[in-house]
């Protein structure tokens, strides 16, 4: 089992669909991009599977998977700050009720 | 290793057992941060689901990559987030509904997008796949600072955007004038 690659991938494709269910039902902003720092994680469990087990992406994957941390960090980042400053003005972190561009 | 290859009663093979655990630690987890009421705890469930995928990248031989999500994920990003839960959590303590009025549908979308995504590995030949293959980390720093130190200086570049704008968008608004 530890040797297919088989099983890496289907790990990976849960914890998407995992992060995919908690995106879409959550209603707190931060609990959204929490679940979105686990499809991340999915995606880079995918890239370093095929890296393992493929001799032509040995390096790259390695290589590929740090730099996907790297903008994730920076998503992060930037995503909590958005999701801070519009608390402030708003007052709840319930992502159904930003509705100012709908009234 | 003193220990044999395999587990000596039931057969299995110990780097097996260990796969699954983490598996299980890693999609348990995973579970309790999206299924929790309490966001603090999901913020907590959170990084035990990123230790248990820094142990899976060992097993995957790749000891960069898991010293990295140890360093980043479980050292930065978590702690990031966690000041955040802190900082928007009101007094009115946490909501009446945690989810959407849509969370049926998103759990049949989810499901149906693991079976499919299963379905589609299960059903496609990878070429020649080989065994588990150790990434070196020196070979690994060469590649990087030869091949893609492009991408590596772009990623620094966007990193220095992304601490400004985040501070930008998170410091008080002046009150003068605008």
């Amino acid at each position: 089992m530890i040797n297919s690659l088989d099983a890496y991938l289907v790990l990976s494709a849960l914890l998407f669909a995992i992060g995919t269910f908690g995106f879409l039902a959550r209603r707190n902003a931060i609990s959204m991009l929490m679940s979105i720092e686990l499809m991340l994680n999915a995606v880079n469990l995918a890239i370093v599977a095929f890296g393992a087990f493929i001799p032509g992406l040995a390096v790259d994957a390695s290589v590929i998977a740090i730099i996907v941390m790297a903008v994730a960090a920076a998503e992060a980042t930037v995503g909590l700050a958005i999701v801070i400053a519009i608390f402030r003005n708003r007052r709840t972190p319930l992502v159904d009720e930003y509705d100012a561009m709908r009234r | 290793m003193a220990l044999g290859e395999t587990a000596p009663i039931i057969g299995i093979a110990f780097a097996d057992i260990l796969f699954v655990m983490l598996a299980a630690v890693m999609l348990g987890s995973a579970l309790m941060v999206v299924l929790l009421r309490d966001i603090i705890r999901s913020g907590l469930a959170m990084i035990v689901c990123f230790a248990a995928l820094a142990g899976i990248y060992v097993l995957l031989q790749a000891p960069l990559v898991a010293a990295a999500q140890v360093l980043v994920y479980i050292g930065a990003i978590s702690v990031l987030i966690l000041f955040a839960i802190m900082l928007t959590q009101t007094k009115a303590g946490p909501a009446r509904l945690v989810f959407q009025t849509q969370s049926a549908a998103a759990a049949v979308a989810a499901i149906v997008l693991a079976l499919v995504v299963a379905v589609a590995v299960g059903a496609t030949d990878w070429g020649e796949v080989g065994e588990r293959m150790h990434t070196a980390t020196d070979t690994l720093a060469r590649v990087l600072f030869d091949e893609f130190v492009l991408p590596f200086e772009v990623v620094s570049v966007l990193l220095l955007a992304a601490v400004i704008g985040a501070v930008y968008l998170a410091k008080r608004e002046e009150s003068g004038p605008s």
